[in-house]
């Protein structure tokens, strides 16, 4: 990596503990680094561990996840090891993150200018008066119309894609270095996911901000990242540009979810369903965690686990078999 | 894709309403103030053909899923007629639902957790006595296969399947009943990428097989180019444009179609930059705009369109548009080209 590296995430396990038993394992041993201002997007389907990724980076786990092994490091930094106070700065001022429901994530009894205004006063020490101006020059910039009325408005006053602007307001007020976003235009329509997917691309920009996306919409991802990690069953099997990896997957998971996502336009091109379900992640079997769904599958699938492996320059992929997914060349 | 045989309708609904009065505050009662109403429909019409499958889409608030309701006959419209051609005179309701079944959005709540598969359908089954008594386990058998499930399935309870098996149940009972129009409202918006595309094959394979009826409620454009032949845009309680589903991708003739299909983050392409792009949220329908409804958001509207409310007119065949401009809409530039690095 040519840049400065901002966040370097190395062999990270995630798991939920149990008495007497091994834990069960959410995330399982992943790498992955993001630059300054690079914009990476993490693909999976539910339960694929992309979100419990994210909540690891911003320290936000649910009761019970932990992280069972390895290293989350912020410019050098190991955020694990960090004193719980020095972390929590970190948080709001150099790393921010956006949800995907904006109702929730919200103080539904604080009105919205006092909820954005509140991490510059305590980051940045702002006065009250020059952190509620702030407030209303990140509503205007996130392109909320009458920001000094809105301001005083409570977020149930506010339409779904006003409250998601209030977040990202929020998430920027104080010029973060790093912006995770979890689905955050999922719960939005088509027209207003454009207009919200437009302002973080530019926002971002502008300040050179780093962004780490999860979604499961392939379009998305296509919008506005540059790099790209497809996750499956808690792993990360393929990882590289976007435009290269959507153009020639070296994965077979990556290959069966573009296959199957309808493309506006490539009307005609027929949808190829993955087929089974996901494995369990209570009793991983040994082996690759696709193998069961995988037409590409040889003997030694079921029996040795593919790792994370440099296939090409820029391009990794977790698949004994890759050159042949490349070719299409079926077993 | 199979043919439409041209203008044989199933079901047609003309200038349908729905209405709903808001409560009014105690002041405002005494002072005589105006009752404030919702619309979420205003005078739609709509023909499905036979063996068609016909796409609504639209955003939240448009009426879409309010439309659903009304044609199974779970709402009660405020003014307009529904005609379901091909039902005898003065059917009952139990013979109207038999005509028109439903496909839920959300497959974890529109099942019964406390009913097994088995006594779903064989309840239904018995109840419009589709099938003699003797012969429902074995109905009941060919239906979960005909949705791709299999017969160990009529033991076990919702909770023991997936969202996407969830979903093929749920089509399993709509198809119980031998109903001629299916209504799918969002069928596949709540299930993962892999999981929907076999759900969408399902679909197709009803149409294609069984000559179904299906409307089919969207907000993903791409799943409605995929499975439907026609397409109808909803907007505010409105139908502002409808046309064959190639037709209306290539040559949309309305303004919001058109920030609509510039909206799908594509897969393939870069997004457009095309003058359509709006800007702002659909208005409340408790204030639908005077003159045409999507004037506030709409690039293009002029001060003809602050005032007078524009009806659906054909702009081509088997296309109709509710747009004052829409014959001197800029010709639509199609699909972007790819860019090269950003």
């Amino acid at each position: 990596m040519s840049e400065a590296t901002l966040l370097s995430v190395r062999n990270l396990s995630l798991g939920v503990r149990r008495k007497g038993r091994p834990a069960t394992v959410i995330v399982d041993d992943i790498s992955f680094g993001v630059a300054e201002g690079m914009r990476f997007g993490i693909v999976g389907e539910s339960g694929s561990g992309k979100s419990m990724t994210l909540r690891a980076i911003a320290n936000l786990l649910p009761a019970g996840v932990e992280v069972l092994s390895g290293s989350i490091e912020y410019r050098g930094k190991d955020l694990r090891a960090m004193p719980a106070r020095s972390r929590l700065a970190l948080a709001g001022q150099e790393i921010a993150m956006i949800f995907q429901e904006p109702m929730t994530a919200l103080n539904p009894v604080m009105r919205v200018g006092d909820q954005i205004a509140e991490s510059p006063r305590r980051n940045l020490g702002l006065s009250k008066s020059a952190a509620m101006d702030l407030a209303v020059d990140m509503m205007r910039k996130t392109g909320i119309p009458d920001p000094a009325r809105r301001a005083r408005a409570y977020p149930h006053e506010l339409s779904g894609g006003l409250r998601q602007r209030i977040m990202i307001a929020m998430a920027l007020s104080c010029s973060p270095k790093l912006l995770l976003c979890d689905e955050p235009t999922t719960a939005l329509d088509v027209t207003v996911q454009h207009q919200v997917l437009r302002l973080l691309e530019q926002l971002c920009e502008d300040t050179n901000t780093a962004l780490i996306f999860v979604t499961h919409d392939l379009g998305v991802v296509n919008q506005t990242c540059r790099e790209l990690g497809v996750m499956y069953a808690g792993e990360l099997v393929e990882r590289g540009r976007v435009k290269d990896v959507f153009a020639g997957p070296r994965h077979p998971y990556t290959k069966g979810l573009l296959d199957s996502a309808p493309d506006f336009d490539q009307p005609d091109r027929e949808l190829i369903a993955i087929p089974g379900f996901p494995p369990n992640l209570a009793d991983r079997a040994t082996g690759c965690p696709f193998q069961p769904r995988c037409a590409f599958a040889v003997e030694r699938c079921a029996t040795d686990r593919p790792r994370l492996e440099s296939v090409l320059p820029g391009r990794e992929a977790a698949c004994f078999e890759s050159a042949r997914i490349f070719e299409g060349v079926t077993a | 894709m199979t043919e439409v045989t041209e203008q044989q309708s199933v079901l047609r609904v003309a200038n349908i309403s729905k209405e709903y009065s808001l409560g009014q505050g105690l002041l405002n009662r005494f002072g005589g103030a105006k009752k404030a109403s919702l619309k979420a429909l205003d005078g739609v019409d709509l023909d499905l053909r036979r063996g068609e499958v016909l796409a609504l889409v639209g955003e939240s608030g448009s009426g879409k899923s309010t439309l659903a309701k009304i044609l199974v006959g779970a709402l009660k419209p405020t003014g307009g007629e529904i005609h379901e051609l091909g039902l005898a005179e003065g059917a009952g309701r139990k013979e109207r639902s038999r005509h028109v079944q439903m496909v839920f959005q959300d497959p974890y709540s529109s099942l019964n957790p406390r009913i097994s598969v088995g006594s779903m359908l064989a309840g239904l089954l018995r109840l419009h006595r589709v099938v003699p008594n003797s012969e429902v386990r074995a109905e009941s058998i060919r239906l979960l296969n005909r949705v791709g499930l299999q017969e160990d399935a009529l033991q076990a309870y919702p909770s023991q399947f997936s969202g996407g098996q969830r979903q093929r149940l749920a089509i399993a009972r709509a198809l119980a009943v031998r109903p001629d129009v299916l209504v799918a409202d969002e069928p596949v918006s709540a299930l993962d990428v892999s999981i929907q595309a076999t759900i969408l094959e399902l679909f197709k394979s009803l149409q294609d097989e069984l000559g179904l009826s299906i409307l089919f409620i969207a907000h993903n454009l791409a799943v409605v180019q995929h499975l439907s032949q026609r397409v109808a845009v909803m907007y505010l309680g409105r139908i502002v444009e409808i046309a064959d589903t190639a037709e209306i991708f290539s040559n949309p003739r309305h303004p919001y179609t058109r920030a609509l299909i510039d909206s799908i983050p594509r897969m393939s392409a870069d997004s457009v930059t095309d003058p359509f792009e709006v800007e702002g949220e659909p208005p409340s329908p408790i204030n639908v705009p005077p003159g045409c409804r999507f004037h506030p958001r709409c690039p293009v509207a002029t001060d003809r369109c602050r005032t007078e409310d524009p009806g659906l007119t054909p702009v081509g065949p088997g296309h109709a548009s509710a747009c004052l401009l829409a014959a001197e809409l800029p010709p639509y530039r199609g699909v972007p080209a790819l860019k090269e690095e950003r």
